[in-house]
């Protein structure tokens, strides 16, 4: 009898314990390795605790494998996850492709009206939402206020380009090592490219006129990338054409350059005395212009979104809704302090005065987002959105195969001409083969 | 003379040995090096060697960033597997191969062996599409499958060379005392062919260990093995030099064990055959 019993009991345990692991719903999270990211990761108790029927799953990839992997199971539908983090770049292409499940329904509390209008704009697609912006961000100048001062110049808020050759040619100093300008030289759409686009927006340049003809025999990208040349083999470090982000954030870091002309997020390594050498020696700057009404900045945002093939659509939107709320934003303050919360994603954190006490950068962050129009990129009317790319799919493809001439031009191999009769061929051939 | 001559000629080549012993390891040396130093120190020009304050704390960082036993445990489950299913269903096709051959085998053989020069990527979409089909997408047995069928024809390569060296009389002795197929390959070929099966399985689990392509296309968060930890320790913005130096070292770190004890073993089975 109390075997029976014992049996019967253990049964019902059983049963209720399937049961309790089947109402159980797992949100599969593909993520890229970052600060802000793995702070999320972090904090993740907090929406389980929550959430406690939800179970999370992450998946972190390095930028470009995460790009191909998320691409490869959205366009097969293979539901592999449930929530991905994608850029500006790939939401509006994926969302006409109808890949992305729309955001419009998010709860009022979420408040999607306080998003920053720019990076909202770059999310939305006839009129729906189709990712919720985690952080975004611009790029301005970085540069180092003692050796600014030793030149004997002061930098303005909204420098021009040939100040910044003024400022480089004055704070270079090779035999010390110290270079007066560091800038993005590795090949790739969302390196060089990302940085000689938004600089080319500036000069008047565009990638393509209204009738999608490629505009590279152009003059204003001959002086683009004559100036850029200029800057870069006088002023700029050895071996700049293999330096991306991290390689100029070390060089920076540890004293080697005078300014440097990046994402804004990299204001707060620069200035974290624990990894960098001039952290107190460091000044903000909008990207430069040329007085055409346009500044080198791009606009960039990483986003959250759901697949169309995710089987836990509602679970998944739950989450983005926890990650991309007003009260992550304090969560994070109140765990890492106002100095670590994501920034350039909503109006309502550049008006919170402990925000703006704790990050220095906050009101260059803000005016550097606001001062760029994806809609509107470049000096003349062009057909495409986008700051620093073109949002077509082609774009990912001509982008890395252009930045590669680029980057062999200042390697030394091929001249301006060459590098930009070598990017007017291929651009054109790449565009009529996809039927522009 | 002819005595000193060969005496420096030994010398010569002890060093010769050295140098490119130590050449090849030492980016795992470096990567092991720079895994004990911060950030700051790993990005540090002059680059820092020995003379720098050791930390753990990249190790202890990825510790509590990352599940490793779950990553480690997939490893193992996914390299053994795959390489004991290989050496199943090879050790058969490797026999026939070596004792009956068919006017077809050398090309068969060469056609195995010609479908390692097929680019990876080349068949992503189809195996990828079949995965999605039958449910395997992040699952265990998926990749043993993959990596099996990828290993496969390096696996008949080898054991075929090792086959070879066995006098086929002595298999027929056997048949002659009445043994069948099974007990032939079991009882009296495989125990023959023990350091050249034993070099086959370790040389495969490395391989199916240090496979990246389809380990990372193939899972997300269940089945990932140690390949997508170190992978998930690159950063697009920040330094994450010594914290991915310290991912890389844990995840080496079994296989450089299992290697250092079984070298002996792998030396004799890979000079022992025609892969030499």
């Amino acid at each position: 009898m109390y075997l029976r019993n014992a049996l019967c009991a253990a049964s019902a345990l059983a049963v209720m314990a399937a049961g309790a692991v089947q109402a159980e719903t797992t949100v599969t999270i593909a993520t890229v390795n970052n600060g802000d990211m793995i702070r999320m990761q972090g904090l993740a108790d907090d929406f389980t605790a929550q959430h406690p029927d939800i179970k999370l799953e992450w998946v972190t990839l390095e930028e470009n494998v995460l790009r191909q992997r998320v691409t490869q199971d959205i366009a097969s539908k293979g539901g592999q996850f449930d929530v991905m983090t994608i850029g500006t770049y790939e939401v509006p292409i994926w969302a006409k492709n109808n890949w992305l499940v729309s955001l419009n329904d998010m709860p009022s509390e979420w408040d999607a009206d306080d998003i920053l209008p720019a990076i909202r704009g770059g999310l939305t697609v006839d009129g729906n939402l189709y990712a919720a912006p985690f952080y975004g961000e611009s790029s301005m100048v970085m540069y180092r206020t003692d050796l600014m001062e030793k030149a004997g110049l002061e930098m303005p808020d909204a420098p021009t380009w040939e100040f910044i050759k003024e400022a480089a040619a004055g704070m270079t100093d090779k035999d010390s090592e110290v270079y007066g300008i560091c800038l993005r030289g590795k090949a790739g759409w969302g390196e060089n490219m990302a940085f000689l686009t938004a600089m080319s927006n500036s000069f008047g340049a565009k990638w393509f006129d209204e009738n999608w003809t490629a505009q590279f025999d152009s003059e204003a990208w001959k002086t683009t990338l004559t100036f850029y040349m200029d800057l870069m083999t006088n002023y700029g470090p050895p071996g700049a054409s293999t330096n991306g982000f991290n390689e100029n954030l070390s060089l920076f870091q540890q004293g080697k350059c005078g300014m440097w002309i990046d994402a804004t997020v990299a204001a707060s390594f620069v200035t974290n005395p624990n990894d960098s050498t001039v952290a107190d020696k460091v000044g903000f700057a909008l990207a430069p212009d040329n007085g055409l009404g346009k500044r080198g900045n791009w606009l960039w945002a990483w986003t959250l979104a759901v697949p169309a093939g995710s089987d836990a659509t509602d679970e998944a939107k739950t989450f983005i809704e926890w990650a991309t709320s007003k009260s992550y934003t304090e969560l994070v303050a109140s765990k890492e302090g106002w100095a670590n919360v994501p920034p350039g994603t909503r109006t309502s954190l550049y008006e919170n005065q402990n925000y703006l006490d704790a990050a220095p950068f906050a009101e260059m962050t803000l005016n550097s987002i606001n001062a760029a129009d994806p809609t509107n990129p470049s000096v003349d009317p062009v057909p495409y959105t986008g700051v620093q790319f073109v949002a077509i799919p082609e774009f990912a493809g001509i982008g890395t195969q252009v930045g590669q001439e680029f980057s062999a031009a200042l390697a030394g191999q091929q001249s301006v001409d060459e590098a930009l009769a070598k990017a007017q061929a291929l651009t054109t051939d790449e565009m009529e083969a996809a039927g522009y | 003379m002819a005595r000193s001559v060969t005496q420096q000629r030994k010398a010569i080549n002890t060093v010769a040995a050295w140098a490119v012993g130590l050449l090849i390891f030492f980016p795992i040396l470096w990567t092991i090096l720079t895994s004990f130093k911060t950030e700051a120190q790993a990005i540090n020009d002059p680059p820092l060697f020995f003379f720098f304050d050791w930390t753990l704390e990249n190790y202890a960082v990825v510790q509590e960033r990352s599940d490793y036993m779950r990553f480690l445990w997939n490893s193992i489950a996914i390299a053994g597997g795959s390489t004991v299913l290989g050496i199943i269903i090879a050790i058969p096709a490797a026999w026939s191969m070596a004792f009956v051959p068919s006017k077809r085998t050398k090309d068969i053989l060469l056609w195995m062996l010609s479908t390692k020069m097929l680019p990876a990527v080349g068949v992503l979409y189809p195996i990828y599409l079949i995965f999605i089909r039958l449910g395997m997408l992040d699952s265990r047995t998926g990749l043993i499958i993959v990596l099996m069928l990828c290993n496969l024809p390096i696996i008949v390569w080898m054991l075929y060379t090792y086959f070879k060296e066995i006098p086929g009389e002595i298999l027929e002795a056997a048949r002659m005392d009445g043994a069948g197929l099974k007990e032939e390959i079991l009882y009296v070929l495989t125990p023959m062919a023990i350091p050249g099966i034993a070099s086959t399985l370790l040389l495969n689990i490395i391989l199916a260990w240090n496979e990246a392509f389809w380990t990372l296309n193939l899972t997300a968060a269940k089945a990932a093995p140690l390949t997508a930890f170190i992978a998930s320790y690159s950063s697009p913005e920040g330094l994450f030099y010594a914290k991915l130096s310290a991912a890389s070292t844990m995840a080496i770190a079994p296989i450089l064990i299992l290697g250092w004890f079984s070298q002996k073993q792998l030396v004799r089975g890979l000079t022992f055959g025609a892969v030499k």
